[in-house]
């Protein structure tokens, strides 16, 4: 069990996060790791809605379809989320919070023993053009900063997943989020999540 | 290469259908069994699948409709779940009396009230006495697999199939899923066999008037009476056990997967105690297993993949050197227990070996159920003196 890793994607309905998880597994199994899983949790699920999705990456082909309970990393797609739902208490000490926001980790107050790493996702998304009907979309930005604060799955991997997704402008504007989300991530009290499905 | 997507149980499933060259799909959509319908209808309409797809009003239209384009000798496809499912139920004995090789996806839904979208077993078990054979899955793989075996199975013996696979926790879950080449299906499921006729003497029963003794029909012949008939489609139910383990062995051969024929062990060899289950929760109880090993018990699990027919053999062979078997299953016979329980146990009565027997009842509605739980309910059942209980109970 050492050997996976499991992640909590807590997002608004509508916002992106089952098709973000979506593209990590994806790009984890490309990674080499054998056994991904990502399992949307259902009912109440409606635009504006928060979601969660439960997801894993494993060296092994994954058995497990329960839900994660303490997670190696956390990702926050709307840092309102963090008034909501108690990101931090289902993190595993040592583990990476990933949050979309403008604020920087110090400005989001979060102490604990584990690291953070910011991005303005929502930005990046809109300098790089990824708007549908006046929604911005972060699925694939969001991305960013966790490659950029993790060694879990290199970017090409992320990029050739986003490439299995989308086709021409909209790839285009897929990738350059991803970019510049990358880019702009700031981390704080850095610990980097090992990398083991290629070692 | 092979071809490996990283994708839902539900895309599986249709994939699945499209793959064994279906020609009539006929489905009415229910969460969480909604993802196949549009897919398939996707498939339909890119041309990329050469179906009729009837779009009708209700799942008792769905199946009845499904029934008649079998009898005519196409290859069908449909899919349910929960309250869907239980409005197909006539038509589900229809099928099954009919002898139709129908074949299904059952989205393993709880069944309301109160109303639940989330995943149970409940509605499936609740089709158990209509003559179908039911195969449940334990991952996406076997999904994909058990529906291309599926067909295999139906059309040789004349006797519809349903494939069981749990809502959400794999209809919505992406995990890697293998899919076969259709070059390979193709060759593993040839085109169906053409129907022969229609009459109380070949499988199909479509419509005639039975009695409940032999009479002599138009043509003076004796034609069987109600029970007659009945009684060959329990003898087909029974024998097509070794059609299952056949199905799946051949597709073992060709496509180096099997899903365990009709039953499949996880460390079961030097096992002293059993835990029994069925479905997503079964692989669940593999890592429970994990788990008590490491606390020093022998403990392995049986996975029961045909669940109708029941392969009583094979599982009272495979805990003949058991001390202890600990169920688990997600439904249960209201006044009495889980069924899984019940025809096990029954099963063991006729076993020299009588195992100390206890089972529960886990994840009714969508309630998750860890590893972990799993593992000290099993802890208590085989150091103590559980006999049935509900696990997770919160008030």
């Amino acid at each position: 069990m050492s050997l996976t890793y499991e992640i909590i994607w807590h997002g608004r309905g509508g916002q992106g996060a089952v098709t973000a998880a979506k593209i990590f597994t994806e790009a984890a199994y490309l990674q080499g790791f054998k056994g991904v899983s990502a399992k949307p949790t259902y009912f109440s699920e409606r635009r504006g809605a928060p979601v969660s999705v439960h997801a894993r990456i494993s060296v092994d082909p994954i058995r497990t379809f329960s839900n994660v309970s303490t997670a190696d990393l956390a990702v926050v797609l709307d840092d309102n989320l963090l008034q909501m739902v108690n990101v931090t208490s289902s993190l595993k000490a040592g583990g990476l919070l990933v949050i979309n926001s403008s604020r920087t980790p110090d400005q989001l107050g979060l102490n604990g023993s584990f690291s953070v790493a910011v991005s303005d996702a929502f930005r990046s998304s809109e300098q790089a053009g990824l708007i549908v009907e006046g929604n911005v979309l972060i699925s694939t930005s969001i991305l960013g900063p966790i490659v950029a604060a993790s060694d879990l799955v290199d970017i090409e991997n992320v990029k050739k997943a986003i490439e299995h997704k989308f086709r021409g402008k909209a790839l285009e504007r897929n990738l350059m989020a991803l970019e510049l989300a990358f880019r702009e991530t700031r981390i704080s009290n850095h610990s980097i999540l090992a990398k083991t499905a290629s070692a | 290469m092979s071809d490996v997507r990283i994708i839902t149980a539900n895309s599986a499933a249709a994939l699945a259908a499209k793959l064994c060259r279906v020609q009539v799909v006929s489905a009415y959509p229910i969460t969480p069994q909604t993802p196949v319908t549009e897919e398939l209808a996707e498939l339909v309409e890119s041309g990329e699948l050469k179906a009729e797809y009837l779009t009708v009003e209700s799942e008792h239209s769905a199946m009845a409709s499904v029934v008649a384009a079998s009898q005519v000798g196409a290859r069908v496809f449909t899919a349910s779940s929960a309250n869907g499912l239980l409005y197909m139920h006539e038509m589900l004995h229809w099928a099954a009396g009919s002898r139709t090789p129908v074949v299904m996806a059952c989205v393993n839904r709880g069944v309301g009230a109160p109303w639940t979208i989330l995943n149970d077993q409940q509605d499936s078990i609740s089709q158990r006495d209509t003559g179908w054979i039911q195969l449940y899955c334990k991952n996406s793989q076997e999904v994909i697999d058990s529906i291309i075996q599926a067909y295999k199975i139906a059309e040789q013996v004349n006797i519809p199939v349903m494939v069981c696979y749990d809502g959400f926790i794999l209809s919505h879950t992406t995990t890697p899923v293998e899919i076969p080449s259709q070059q390979l299906v193709d060759s593993y499921l040839p085109p169906r066999p053409p129907v022969i006729g229609i009459s109380e003497y070949t499988h199909m029963n479509v419509n005639p008037l039975i009695l409940s003794d032999p009479r002599p029909d138009v043509d003076g012949k004796m034609a069987p009476g109600y029970m007659d008939i009945r009684y060959r489609l329990q003898q087909d139910l029974l024998s097509c056990l070794d059609v299952i383990k056949l199905a799946d062995r051949d597709f073992h051969e060709l496509f180096g997967r099997t899903c365990g024929g009709v039953c499949w062990g996880y460390k079961m060899t030097d096992a002293a105690h059993a835990i029994v289950s069925f479905g997503s929760l079964a692989s669940e109880c593999t890592l429970a297993a994990d788990l008590l090993r490491q606390r020093g018990l022998r403990v392995g699990v049986l996975g029961v993949r045909s669940y109708r027919p029941f392969p009583k053999d094979d599982l009272v062979k495979a805990l003949e050197a058991v001390e202890t078997v600990t169920i688990f299953e997600k439904d249960v016979s209201y006044g009495y227990e889980g069924a899984l329980a019940m025809d096990l146990k029954s099963a063991l009565y006729e076993s020299a070996n009588h195992p100390r027997f206890s089972s529960y009842v886990a994840g009714l509605g969508g309630r998750d159920v860890l590893p972990e739980t799993l593992a000290d309910e099993a802890y208590r059942a085989i150091t103590g003196e559980v006999k049935h209980a509900w696990i997770n109970i919160k008030n």
